[in-house]
């Protein structure tokens, strides 16, 4: 294989990576605060990728736009899906809101398939973002370049707001002690509502550029995606921010360099993660980042 | 200024408080003492939301506060220092300072109440860019107290501020208390160092299993022969 060849090869592993990090982000925000896996998130991905299919061939509005709404309404699903499905729960037992996280996925993907249909749909990618440029004989899509780019902005965007804003603050103090936090006059439910619009909007962005990548939209597609960027976070420590954005670009680029450099293994790409996931478990269960993490009592 | 009446508090079938008032005036320093419990942490959650009350009332100047969330409370300026410091150890100083002022929004304000907290603890200052969690036990216990401090406070309670410190410590921490009531503040104390709490009080409770058996001016129960013998550890 040329040089030329790993080039293409490792930007098409970065662009993966990093829509498995935006993905990734949204769990381990999740479980940081609520110490929930969120089985539905990647669910919330599939819907992100939808409704934009849907505002793209329905409205007349720039598609730039469109990408802009559809991922600001699908952060608020998924603000609305933690309402319904996981507050009501939070005096519970934990395994009793897990349950309700498998069901909501559940309840998700059978409502695509019963309103968008179970045939596969093609996404309506903008022709800009469907060219191909040539760089010194290795030729590439322009998605592979976008969507890195706006992973980085998001993440720098994330980043300020985590550290910098009192609300991001808040959303810190709320993962280490809940009832310290209320002593502060710390809203908890806005918080929680706040974490799930972040993660639900960045995994609909993640959905959408997804769609531009690989433009079959299902209403299962977000399973492999969602159980992925799960082990993405697990990799790099659940509950830490940074891990995820680093175990999602383990997990693409792995898995791109692998079918390159190994074609004959291209049908176990998959097996890699939960291959990758069976090995961090073992020698390192806390992931690259995490913590150790002491129950709550 | 704040009342308490009849006062409640069940955990399961366990009734960990069985009727009790309190009252604390206004720029006073109140104390509750008593065993490990006796329901001290109790009152002072119930007071602030944090269990629920069985029964029992809690007012503030004449306003109703038993059925508020947390967070209101804490906007009326009832301000609670939780038992084992409990500072956000993944945050800097400076974060658990702001985030202590989270209810207020007039940054001028929240910047000179920060000058405050920095001058009355240096330690702080010199560290605000550390992580609380490395801190030592008696510089938490100053970012606990500070972080209070943020909230501009009408009613500062403290859940044992003395509880795992080292005897010199323990010394300092009374003599902030002491320099808060100087400022003016109004402070419910709850204490397991009966003595050193009576000494500081102007009114003192004294709680067992769950009820109120004495009560008085702090000196008072210093004297007291009862107080003596199960709290201060003095014989007949």
């Amino acid at each position: 294989m040329g040089n030329l060849n790993f080039l293409q090869h490792l930007a098409n592993g970065i662009s993966l990576g990093s829509l498995y990090a935006l993905i990734a982000i949204g769990y381990t925000m999740v479980y940081g605060i609520l110490r929930l896996i969120n089985f539905a998130h990647g669910d919330i991905f599939m819907l992100g990728a939808y409704i934009t299919y849907y505002g793209i061939l329905f409205t007349s509005i720039p598609w730039w736009l469109v990408f802009i709404f559809a991922s600001i309404f699908t952060g608020f699903i998924g603000l609305l899906l933690e309402k319904i499905a996981y507050r009501p729960l939070r005096e519970s037992p934990r395994i009793t809101i897990l349950i309700s996280a498998i069901g909501a996925s559940f309840f998700l993907q059978n409502f695509g398939i019963v309103v968008f249909g179970g045939r596969p749909k093609a996404f309506p990618v903008p022709n800009i973002l469907n060219k191909v440029i040539r760089l010194g004989g290795v030729s590439v899509g322009i998605v592979t370049f976008v969507i890195p780019t706006v992973t980085i902005i998001l993440l720098l965007g994330l980043t300020y707001f985590i550290t910098k804003t009192k609300t991001g603050m808040a959303m810190r103090a709320l993962s280490k002690d809940y009832e310290t936090a209320s002593l502060m006059g710390i809203d908890i439910n806005r918080i929680i509502s706040i974490t799930f619009f972040i993660g639900s909007f960045l995994a609909a962005v993640g959905g959408v550029m997804w769609g531009t990548k690989y433009p079959q939209l299902m209403p299962l597609m977000g399973v492999m995606p969602g159980l992925k960027c799960f082990i993405a976070a697990v990799i790099g420590g659940i509950g830490n921010i940074t891990g995820a954005v680093i175990g999602g670009f383990i997990l693409g680029l792995g898995e791109i360099l692998l079918i390159a450099f190994l074609p004959n293994l291209t049908g176990y790409r998959d097996a890699f993660a939960f291959v990758l996931l069976i090995i961090i478990l073992l020698v390192k269960p806390t992931g690259l980042m995490g913590e150790k993490i002491t129950e709550k009592v | 200024m704040l009342e308490v009446s009849n006062l409640h508090v069940r955990y399961g079938g366990i009734n960990a408080l069985r009727g009790i008032n309190i009252s604390i005036e206004e720029n006073k320093i109140v104390t509750l003492i008593g065993a490990n419990g006796a329901g001290k942490s109790s009152t002072l959650r119930a007071i602030m939301g944090l269990v629920d009350k069985a029964e029992g009332k809690v007012e503030y100047n004449g306003e109703d506060l038993t059925n508020l969330h947390t967070k209101d409370i804490v906007k009326k300026g009832i301000v609670m220092v939780p038992e084992g410091r409990r500072v956000f150890e993944n945050l800097t100083v400076e974060e658990n300072l702001i985030l202590g002022a989270y209810t207020r929004t007039d940054q001028k304000g929240i910047k000179e109440d920060m000058d405050k907290v920095y001058d009355m603890f240096p330690r702080l200052k010199e560290r605000n860019w550390q992580k609380a969690g490395t801190l030592s036990g008696g510089e938490q216990q100053m970012l606990a107290v500070g972080r209070a401090l943020m909230v501009r406070p009408k009613v500062l309670m403290m859940d044992e501020p003395s509880l795992g410190l080292a005897p010199l410590l323990v010394k300092d921490i009374f003599e902030i208390i002491r320099m808060l009531h100087q400022q003016g503040n109004t402070i419910l104390l709850v204490e397991q160092n009966a003595k050193k709490a009576l000494e500081v009080a102007d009114y003192a409770y004294v709680l067992e299993t769950g009820e109120l058996v004495l009560e008085g001016p702090g000196e008072d129960l210093l004297e007291d022969e009862k107080v003596k013998e199960a709290y201060l550890g003095e014989a007949r």
